[in-house]
């Protein structure tokens, strides 16, 4: 009978010890690592990362068809930045696709990726396993954010092969005229188009931040992408006013365009660095404010 | 509140400990007055004082709805208590959380996967959470997991592929991937076909051989009483009562049954030997034999036989842990408003 066994085990409970229960472990750099690259593997291996990545591959291949087709029409002075220049040199298409992306697509898909992060986990249950692992709320914000700039990295760089793919194949590829008029070799040019790849990723990490910490206000990872996302498109509309010209330099996408800047001999690093010190102080607020609010969360989804 | 009953303590000499809120190193579990009220004013858990002993299997009872999830989030520090103290292996919570955890496997409110990984992958996910785990052990101690809860078969299918069943299993694994000091398991057995509970029962055991003590929410009575050896009472927010199943199931009120075809002569009998709160039917009547002991049970029986009642069977009927919560919270075993 059930009771008698109950009874029977119920008289020796302090006989017991732990016996085969662990000692208490060390955490290891090793250990401490593992949650970062195991956050990398999750965002990637999700088919919806891969589609993001898609969506912005296409792009370029999409405006290089259109210049292709539409070559007698193109006019200077019209159309997205250096798409005149795309007909002489296809390297060009790299930079026309970054301005074309910039505003809307990159944000978009960095919108989704950090407004889900912490939002998403909290929605299918799988954040309460991980804080008891114990993960650390800081160890997990910090991995999340990690993630979120390694996949800004990840999408500026899929624009970016998929703008020198497209253009090697429809255009001529060769000495490049920069925009103060000097020429470069083609090597120094896919050089300059890395560091703009670089710096526009860089000018997407205020945004990881702000998605982060929108994502540590819900439990709904879809409400957390969207109100990312209708953001970015707010403050633009923002920027495009002349009479908000005073807080406009303070908006985290006002500068987004200034890799331009890169494409002269020498380079002007500004307008750059004014960016990307914005952008750090994005992360800086919002990453603190993530913070503050996470770990002091009830987790009660 | 005012209507939910007192705390009430039953010590047995097994776990007879001090009522002073610093944890002995005997006790897994001790909480003192810990408190949760909800932003919006309800109030989940009230003054609760929890001891759960070293090696003890403890059954955490309460109907849906009576705050046993909630003191479960509050030990494994993912809300903070509004009031009181929660002690977790000596230490306190949510303070201690990253020294503690790491020595504590949790099912907490069912399983919560990632439906794109397969099962192998998703416990390697929540094994890279831990920062104290080896990644160079980490595929040996999955795959070890995957085998005790059975799951070695299914182990690189997608986890969304995988019924409810199989899910459970799949995070008592992620509970098991370490040894562990304590296992926190919230309605472990939910959503599973008996075979599978008992199945879970049995590794239950298991682990408690082990050495590991567990703490086991449920709101099946006879769970419990199957595999605990302790249990605290939930009602309400409030613990009504603790202690070892075999004290809580012995303060249930035995019943004198008396098995007979003349039931009327029988209950005359028997009211006027004191038996009170008496129930009759066709061929049985049963009622509360507080006013006898063994001298006066065969005087009863030989009673009601010269009374010229045809006894077919007389006999004490052992109390259960139901009976013994219905009789503490004076209310059955139902969702809580």
């Amino acid at each position: 009978m059930s009771q008698a066994e109950a009874l029977e085990a119920g008289t020796t409970p302090t006989a017991r010890t732990a016996g085969a229960a662990a000692a208490p472990r060390a955490q290891t750099a090793a250990g401490f690592a593992a949650l970062f690259r195991s956050e990398l593997v999750l965002t990637f291996r999700r088919t919806r990362t891969i589609a993001l990545l898609g969506i912005l591959a296409v792009l370029p291949v999409l405006i290089g068809v259109v210049v292709k087709i539409q070559t007698d029409g193109a006019s200077g002075g019209q159309g997205p930045a250096f798409i005149a220049q795309v007909t002489q040199n296809g390297l060009f298409l790299v930079f026309t696709s970054l301005a074309v992306a910039l505003p809307v697509f990159l944000p978009m898909t960095v919108g989704v990726v950090a407004g889900d992060s912490i939002a998403g986990e909290a929605a299918t249950g799988t954040l309460r396993y991980l804080l008891v692992a114990p993960a650390g709320r800081t160890r997990l914000l910090a991995a999340k954010f990690t993630a979120g700039l390694v996949f800004c990295l990840a999408a500026t760089l899929s624009v970016v092969a998929a703008a020198v793919a497209t253009g090697a194949a429809l255009f001529p590829l060769g000495e490049v005229t920069l925009l103060s008029g000097d020429t470069i070799g083609l090597g120094a040019a896919l050089l300059r188009a890395v560091l703009v790849a670089g710096v526009v990723a860089a000018s997407l990490a205020g945004l990881v931040a702000i998605g982060l910490f929108i994502s540590t206000l819900t439990g709904s990872g879809i409400a957390a992408m969207a109100t990312t996302v209708v953001l970015v498109i707010t403050v633009q509309i923002l920027d495009s006013f002349p009479q908000l010209h005073a807080i406009q330099p303070f908006l985290f996408t006002h500068r987004w365009l200034s890799f331009g800047d890169l494409l002269r001999m020498p380079m002007h690093w500004d307008n750059v660095l004014q960016n990307l010190g914005l952008q750090s102080l994005y992360v800086a607020v919002f990453g603190s404010a993530a913070w503050a609010r996470f770990s002091s969360r009830d987790i009660t989804a | 509140m005012t209507t939910a009953p007192d705390t009430e303590q039953v010590r047995g000499r097994a776990d007879a400990v001090g009522p002073t809120p610093a944890a002995a190193p005997d006790d897994v579990i001790r909480t003192s007055g810990l408190t949760k009220r909800f932003r919006g004013g309800q109030l989940a858990v009230d003054g609760l004082d929890l001891t759960v002993p070293r090696g003890s299997v403890f059954g955490f009872l309460g109907p849906n709805g009576s705050g046993k999830t909630t003191t479960i989030r509050m030990l494994m520090g993912l809300i903070a208590p509004s009031a009181g103290v929660a002690t977790v292996l000596g230490a306190p919570m949510p303070q201690s959380v990253g020294s503690v955890l790491p020595r504590v496997g949790a099912l907490i409110e069912g399983p919560a996967l990632y439906g794109f990984l397969s099962g192998r992958d998703n416990l390697a996910r929540f094994d890279a959470a831990d920062p104290t785990s080896d990644p160079r052990t980490r595929a040996h101690r999955v795959t070890e997991a995957l085998d005790r809860v059975g799951l070695t078969a299914a182990a690189s299918k997608k986890a969304r592929a995988y019924s409810l069943g199989m899910k459970q299993r799949l995070g008592l694994a992620s509970a098991l991937l370490q040894p562990r000091e304590l296992l926190v398991l919230d309605e472990p057995t939910n959503g599973l076909d008996p075979q599978g509970m008992r199945e879970i029962r049995a590794l239950i055991r298991e682990v408690a051989a082990d050495g590991t003590t567990v703490f086991l929410s449920s709101h099946l009575l006879d769970e419990i009483e199957q595999v605990c050896t302790h249990a605290a009472v939930m009602s309400k927010g409030r613990l009504v009562v603790q202690g070892t199943v075999a004290e809580l199931a012995s303060r249930a009120q035995g019943r004198l049954v008396v098995r007979t075809p003349d039931v009327v002569a029988a209950t005359d009998v028997l009211t006027k030997h004191r038996v009170t709160d008496l129930r009759a039917d066709e061929a049985r009547v049963d009622g509360i034999a507080t006013a006898l002991d063994e001298e006066s049970l065969p005087r009863l029986c030989a009673a009601l036989v010269s009374a010229g009642v045809r006894v077919h069977g007389f006999g004490l009927e052992r109390g259960t842990l139901e009976d013994a919560f219905v009789a503490l919270t004076g209310e059955g075993f139902d969702v809580a408003g």
